[in-house]
């Protein structure tokens, strides 16, 4: 399919993955005769072996061997028939390099080695220490495969994989139903989204006779050139698909309407919450749009439009909740979601080469420094939840006297994800808003005014945190070990500056680079309106005032439902139970219970009875079978002499 | 074989002692009686197949074979069963057939 190989050998990057795997073996089979520590270690110090790998070969591809003439190429670094099911028909695992693999190769190691390390001071003492770091490294694998997948099957299969890491590690503290539930919800509703997924895999694949993203993807491949053929509701087979495909994404994602399971699943340890729920697993649906962005831009014009209407919508949603919300923690999970729902619109106004992808680089842009902001903001909250034992904000303020490094880390974060300059938020999301002023001026109105909103509850939990009246602490509030602070201070410094990497000229939809310049009409007002919701939130949280409650009190209607996330999850609940439950499953387990389980054990009873009817047969008396014996044998005599004719 | 001698002769004798070997069989209580009585059936049928072999294919030696294969199965079967109600002697101290009745529902 490749034109040509790169001169440079890649095969060696198929150890990014597997090096987790087997640390995932050893401390699952062997952690706990490990010392705790050792343990902790182990993983550690092979997370930070891959990650020097990622670098390298981030630094190859993009410097040495990935271009040939002025395009970055797809390089298919090692690829093996896995299961060969007919001589069409296998699934392949191997390694697949390009702009956006490698890109996400660098979060993802860089984000969990700095979680691992957080987690070796914040997880200290914890029953499952070992456990713990086991799981981290199944996810870092199956994360990893996920990005790494040649074709659409392998990326499903590590799909599956992150989603089980997901659920276990969101169910680390299996002792608390709170937690189980959580676990349990998340796994089931991204299942659910995984049905979808799984359905336009088939549908695509059914199509192209190919699952391999080198054949998808290219402009003159089956899917792209091939004849639309069927039509269903006025949309192509492959528009379809494509739609299945985002429902799956949308899932991962936590993309409205399946965020609910996001802001539980924050019972998970606080550094699982900034590797997962943050950085690296819940971008997987951005990144499965990106992976195919080509088939949606000239297959499937209508599916990206949805893309784009959902990721605004659930910015908008997102951030409106996130106001309310007093667990820190789960006003971060809001944020997450609202922030992906700028990547993915951003794809969704996006065009395919040159500048017309614009939207495309901002989204991958966005992607990579919402992963370190994030994860910086959601360790700070760690940091924070560790000295003041308490999730909710009512239990927290004038903070910042006592944890001055998670000050002014935190600041640093909430000041990137408000998007002022020169920090790495600013150009990533003027990216975003650029393309949208180029395409759809309605959504890049909503999305402005996210912009506002999000500036807004940033420092509203900023301010409730750091600054306010001092609440009475069960200990004075202490600064975090070592361990902790450290790698918040790296993110800190990757948040702040990741912003002036030229991501034109390396991360684009077509492998080329192209120019861009800030564009100051849509960057000035973006700034602007960031420093408004700063502002309003310096007037309303940094003092103790009434006019919080006040204002709450006056939109007391808007207040509530925004407090409550809309009733979507009563929503869910009364389809669920009310409706689904009552006249579907209750019958069927009438009817399974009645009439299936009946017929069986009537035939169970009626053996029954009359075994216990013949049982004095059996006498133990010899002669009496033999009786029986001799009997039976001259009637069957007399029946073959005189009757059988 | 004196051909003076009908067949019917042997069958009426071999049916008798048939019959007598199943009666044994069924009403004797004593395990060494009901051995005999099985002995009685085996021979019956032994006689049988002598005399059909003689009377209806006079010029072949199946019937003679099969005859010494019942003698030879017959022994071994007497040796087996006896060696068991040896055993249901040390166990129960009767070889009374009624009084051995454990196995049962």
């Amino acid at each position: 399919m490749e034109i040509q190989q790169s001169m440079i050998n890649f095969s060696y990057t198929a150890w990014i993955p597997l090096i987790p795997f087997l640390i995932f073996i050893l401390l699952g089979l062997a952690g706990n005769k490990l010392k705790p520590r050792l343990s902790g270690l182990i993983g550690t110090s092979g997370l930070a072996v891959i990650t020097v790998l990622s670098y390298v070969t981030a630094w190859l591809y993009f410097f040495e061997g990935g271009k040939v003439g002025d395009t970055y190429q797809k390089i298919t670094a090692i690829n093996t028939t896995w299961l060969q099911f007919t001589e069409n028909l296998h699934v392949d695992l191997g390694v697949l390099l390009d702009p956006i693999s490698v890109m996400m190769l660098i979060v993802i190691t860089t984000v969990s080695l700095m979680v691992h390390i957080y987690s070796l001071g914040y997880m200290k003492g914890e029953k499952g220490f070992e456990r713990f770091f086991a799981f981290l490294s199944l996810f870092s694998f199956s994360m990893l495969g996920l990005v790494l997948a040649t074709n659409i099957f392998q990326m499903y299969i590590f799909w599956e994989l992150v989603g089980v890491s997901s659920y276990l590690l969101i169910g680390f503290y299996y002792q608390r139903p709170s937690a189980v539930r959580a676990a349990k919800k998340a796994f089931i509703v991204t299942r659910f989204a995984d049905l979808g997924f799984l359905i336009g895999i088939l549908l695509l694949s059914f199509n192209t006779k190919t699952f391999d993203f080198i054949t998808l993807t290219s402009t003159d491949g089956p899917a792209i050139a091939g004849s639309g053929g069927i039509t269903f509701m006025g949309l192509s087979v492959i528009t379809w698909s494509m739609i299945f495909v985002y429902m799956g994404g949308v899932g991962k994602s936590a993309m409205f309407p399946f965020h609910i399971w996001l802001p539980d699943a924050m019972e998970g340890p606080t550094p699982v919450s900034a590797l997962i729920h943050a950085a690296t697993m819940v971008v997987a649906g951005v990144y499965l749009v990106a992976r195919m962005f080509p088939i949606y831009v000239f297959a499937a014009p209508a599916a990206l439009e949805v893309v784009s209407y959902v990721g605004a919508f659930s910015s908008l949603f997102a951030a409106v909740i996130a106001c309310t919300q007093t667990d820190i923690k789960r006003v971060l999970a809001y944020s997450t979601m609202s922030q992906i729902g700028y990547m993915m619109f951003a794809l969704g106004v996006s065009g395919y080469g040159g500048h017309e992808g614009l939207g495309f680089m901002a989204s991958m842009f966005h992607l990579f420094t919402h992963s370190m902001f994030k994860a910086l903001l959601f360790l700070g909250a760690g940091a924070i939840i560790h000295s003041v034992h308490s999730n909710y904000m009512t239990d927290m303020g004038g903070l910042r006297k006592y944890l001055p490094i998670t000050h002014i880390t935190f600041l640093i974060a909430c000041l990137t994800i408000a998007g002022i300059p020169p920090l790495s938020g600013f150009f990533s999301k003027d990216e975003i808003l650029a393309a949208a002023f180029h395409h759809n001026k309605i959504l890049f109105a909503v999305e402005y005014a996210v912009a506002g909103i999000t500036a807004f509850y940033m420092f509203r939990l900023y301010f409730n945190i750091f600054w306010g009246e001092e609440r009475h602490y069960h200990h004075t509030p202490h600064e975090a070990p070592a361990t902790m602070t450290i790698p918040l201070i790296i993110l800190a410094i990757g948040a702040a500056f990741s912003g002036l990497i030229p991501f034109n000229e390396f991360v684009t939809s077509d492998g080329k680079a192209f120019e861009t310049e800030i564009e100051w009409i849509v960057a000035v007002p973006s700034v602007l309106i960031a420093l408004a919701g700063i502002t309003a939130a310096f007037v309303l949280y940094s003092k103790k005032s009434l006019v919080p409650d006040r204002l709450a009190a006056t939109f007391k209607y808007a207040y509530k439902w925004s407090y409550n996330k809309f009733y979507i999850d009563e929503l869910y609940l009364f389809v669920t139970k009310k409706i689904i439950f009552r006249y579907i499953s209750e019958p069927v387990a009438w009817f399974d219970r009645h009439i299936v389980d009946a017929t069986m054990n009537s035939i169970a009873t009626v053996t029954q009875f009359a075994s216990f009817r013949i049982r004095r047969f059996q006498s133990g008396q010899l002669q009496k079978y033999a009786f029986v014996f001799v009997t039976g044998i001259v009637l069957l005599a007399l029946i073959f002499i005189y009757l059988w004719k | 074989m004196n051909a003076g001698i009908p067949l019917n002769y042997f069958l009426i004798l071999a049916t008798i002692m048939f019959f007598v070997g199943v009666y044994g069989f069924l009403t004797r209580r004593n395990l060494i009686t009901i051995l005999m009585s099985v002995e009685l059936i085996l021979n019956s049928v032994n006689i049988n197949f002598l005399a059909f072999n003689r009377y209806l294919f006079p010029h072949k030696l199946e019937g003679l074979f099969f005859s010494l294969f019942v003698i030879a199965v017959a022994a071994s079967e007497a040796a087996v069963a006896i060696a068991i109600i040896i055993n249901i002697y040390r166990r129960f101290t009767t070889i009374n057939v009624e009084d051995v009745n454990v196995m049962k529902f």
